[in-house]
């Protein structure tokens, strides 16, 4: 008896085995795209659903197109609870694996500054998309960093953009009062120079108020804005922190249509637990939420087999899912380019590189990918590594989903381009980087 | 059988007073060290340095640190974090002020600093004990934090507060840095853990380690028989901060590449390395690194081997059970052997002492 399971054990691995060899045979080669998530933590609120989306986009590339230009899309994922040294880990982990990593997508800004100095070392490039390290769009300084299709400053400029909008006119901002909630970390901390510079330039009061990680408890925060009564709450915020300053926000009366997050604040996840009361919120975006957008549909159909319960249960159409999508068809277009580049074949990490430099997510290509009104489009060049058009959206919660005026609100790249280019170079000066001519 | 220090005649004193006065535990030792030093560089890759053994070592060091505080002179204290961090931070400023300057003086030069803010913090050790002086070290551990955090001159005005190592060498190796290779860096916090680890030890069999165990055990006898408290509790404060601090840099400078001030935080960091002592042994130099060793590696074990051996399951799925069986395991150890593995070593020496005619 137990040796006739045993057996039957072995013929079924080896059953398993060759239908293994027989799906590679298929591909011509595996393109590999480690994945670092956080389903675990005070950060899986805002974790899950980006994690699903590059998950769902990733198969769906393989069983909709048979893979990238005939090779097969390989992701793995690594959990490490958006603690920065568990994420080191899990690149080190897997960045050799399935024969080396494409490119990596930390998606987190912690972590991305971590990997900054290890990727011309590994010769892996970072996609930071829309997060990370702002200097890093100056590519002469840090040729294997990309952070299209705008950086955290250019969001708050931006931002600072619609509300000048809002208030009639940039020159009406004089004397106003704008408060930014942040996450005390990197990440939050990005959007403050610019805020910063905005304030002193247009002439509007700036109050800045750290959130302690990971922001379970804001009262003293909201009590400061109660009694300073600003008249704008810019929030940047991330995983729990989100939901409890909404909700907190709304403990004190503060105008929901006055109080906007930044793209990494504003999902379902974030407005759903303050119920009713989150109605107006805005936020920043860069591609619509919501499943009616054809790469939405075809994940439903191609993934869930067409069932829409299940694919709400993983996320579907929420903010967050589809802006891992996005970050997902950006990466494999990116390496799809790279495998052009290398003639059909497995690109290298310069390839790869190159052909993020050389990106152009032109109209028309969006039209031929099927992500026209989805994907924002821009230029990559090597000086230039936010794309030449930095800009947001503005969405507004309705209490069921996400809306918006469709308007596009350019950043100020005359305030924000300054600033970038000298960080960069005091990065460059502190860390010994010689920058390239472009 | 093998292991019996019958027949070994010790001449003069310091032959009876050598660390390792039995002949086996020498060649143990010269074992532990051919392996660390020649094996082990030669067999590990890249993901085994950076991943597991650069900072079984940093952690090695902190914990010594901390058990040359907490587990010889009984001092608790929940601010090796933010000690850590100091030595960090300061050997930032250190190698950015001063580009010329060895990366070693800076690491050791930022122990100072570590050992200075250290004794500050002590001073409250000479008034209250136990608990109440573990919420005076907490509120240093989020003082100094919190320092770091908003005075930008600490990260030189970085907008982000990101700390970042640049590359510096070292007789033409490069130590610090994303350039520097793995395997100097593994020599570097070998070496240092090393020479720490010596110090520590020599430094505990001494008058000094004396003077703390007696406060350890009891304050006011010590004082009577003329251990001054404020001068033997304040040179604990700085030794360990000082262990700390180097342990910070290394840290930084030597494993991660960067950082900002959630990487010294009190769950990441400071509770980490007491609970390394505490499973470690109290008042034990191989306890700390033993516990360094527990916490630092097995977690990363636990989170691999499931698809080590075949079994797939979700990312997630590995991280919570990690974190389950980790903590029965620390549950487990800590009913079986509530003195640490330090003890069980001891008790493990005995046995084969005896091996293989039990008495």
């Amino acid at each position: 008896m137990k040796t006739k399971s045993l057996l039957l054990v072995a013929a079924g691995i080896a059953i398993g085995a060759t239908g293994a060899l027989e799906s590679k045979k298929a591909y011509s080669a595996e393109l590999f795209f480690p994945h670092t998530v956080y389903r675990t933590g005070a950060y899986a609120p805002s974790g899950i659903p980006s994690a699903n989306g590059f998950r769902d986009y990733y198969a769906l590339l393989n069983k909709r197109d048979g893979g990238i230009e005939g090779h097969k899309v390989v992701s793995e994922e690594c959990e490490f609870k958006y603690n920065t040294k568990i994420g080191v880990e899990c690149y080190e982990k897997l960045k050799g694996k399935h024969g080396g990593a494409m490119l990596v997508n930390p998606y987190s800004t912690g972590l991305t500054y971590q990997l900054i100095p290890k990727a011309p070392v590994n010769k892996i490039p970072i996609l930071s998309m829309g997060y990370g390290r702002t200097a890093a769009a100056d590519g002469r300084v840090f040729p294997w960093v990309f952070n299209f299709p705008a950086t955290y400053w250019s969001q708050a400029s931006a931002v600072i953009n619609y509300i000048g909008a809002q208030e009639g006119g940039l020159g009406n901002l004089k004397g106003k009062h704008i408060a930014h909630v942040y996450h005390n970390s990197a990440y939050g901390k990005e959007a403050n120079p610019t805020l910063d510079a905005l304030s002193a330039k247009l002439g509007f009061k700036l109050t800045k108020l750290a959130v302690d990680h990971p922001g379970q408890e804001q009262k003293a925060t909201w009590l400061q804005i109660r009694r300073k009564k600003p008249d704008w709450v810019f929030m940047s915020g991330w995983g729990v922190m989100n939901q409890v300053a909404i909700k907190e926000a709304a403990s004190i009366g503060f105008p929901m249509t006055k109080f906007i997050g930044n793209w990494w604040s504003a999902s379902d996840a974030d407005v759903i637990p303050a119920g009713d009361n989150a109605i107006g919120y805005k936020g920043t975006n860069m591609h619509p939420a919501g499943t009616k957008p054809k790469v939405i549909q075809d994940i439903i159909k191609h993934i869930y087999g067409g069932d829409m319960a299940k694919a709400k249960a993983n996320n579907v159409g929420e903010v967050l899912y589809n802006r891992a999508v996005l970050g997902a068809f950006y990466a494999t277009e990116v390496v799809r380019d790279a495998v052009k580049l290398a003639g059909g074949k497995r690109p290298s990490g310069d390839q790869v590189r190159e052909a993020f430099e050389n990106l152009n997510m032109s109209e028309a290509r969006l039209v031929k990918s099927g992500m026209k009104g989805y994907a924002p489009s821009f230029k990559v060049s090597c000086r230039n590594h936010e794309g030449n058009a930095p800009g947001v959206l503005i969405q507004q919660w309705s209490g069921s989903k996400w809306t918006t005026d469709g308007k596009f609100y350019p950043a100020m790249n005359d305030v924000v381009r300054p600033m970038v280019e000298k960080a960069a170079a005091a990065y460059a000066k502190e860390n010994k980087i010689k920058p390239r001519d472009c | 059988m093998f292991y019996r220090e019958a027949g070994q005649f010790k001449s003069s004193y310091q032959a009876d007073q050598a660390i390792f006065p039995i002949i086996q535990d020498r060649w143990f030792m010269a074992i532990v060290f051919v392996v660390a030093y020649l094996v082990i560089p030669l067999i590990a890759d890249e993901y085994w340095f950076q991943a597991v053994l650069i900072p079984f070592y940093v952690f090695a060091i902190a914990a010594i640190g901390l058990n040359i505080l907490t587990g010889y002179c009984g001092q608790v204290s929940l601010g090796s974090g933010a000690f850590m961090a100091v030595g960090a931070y300061a050997t930032f400023k250190l190698v950015t002020g001063f580009p010329e300057l060895n990366i070693i003086i800076a690491f050791l030069l930022s122990g100072l600093f570590a050992a200075a803010v250290g004794m500050i913090f002590g001073l409250p050790s000479l008034r209250i004990k136990g608990f109440y002086l573990a919420v005076a070290t907490l509120a240093a551990q989020f003082f100094i934090l919190w320092v770091f955090n908003k005075v930008a001159w600490f990260f030189n005005y970085n907008p982000s507060g990101f700390i970042t190592a640049p590359p510096r060498e070292v007789f033409g190796f490069l130590v610090s840095g994303p350039e520097a290779a793995p395997v100097t860096r593994y020599y570097v916090s070998l070496i240092f853990l090393t020479i720490f680890a010596f110090a520590a030890k020599n430094m505990a069999r001494g008058h000094l380690g004396r003077a703390w165990m007696a406060i350890r055990d009891m304050d006011v006898a010590a004082e009577i028989i003329g251990i001054r408290p404020l001068h033997t509790k304040l040179l604990a404060f700085g030794i360990s901060s000082f262990f700390c601090g180097v342990a910070g840099a290394l840290y930084i400078f030597v494993w991660l590449g960067s950082a900002e001030t959630e990487a010294f935080d009190l769950l990441n960091v400071s509770f980490p390395v007491l609970f390394m002592i505490i499973i470690g042994g109290l008042g034990s130099v191989l306890g700390s690194i033993l516990g360094a060793g527990f916490i630092t590696i097995l977690p990363i074990f636990l989170t691999n081997a499931p698809p080590m051996v075949g079994i797939a399951i979700s990312a997630d799925f590995a991280k919570h059970l990690e974190e389950i069986i980790f903590g029965v395991m620390i549950i487990f150890f800590l009913i079986v052997e509530p003195a640490g593995f330090n003890r069980l070593w001891q008790i493990a020496k005995e046995k084969i002492r005896k091996w293989p005619f039990p008495y």
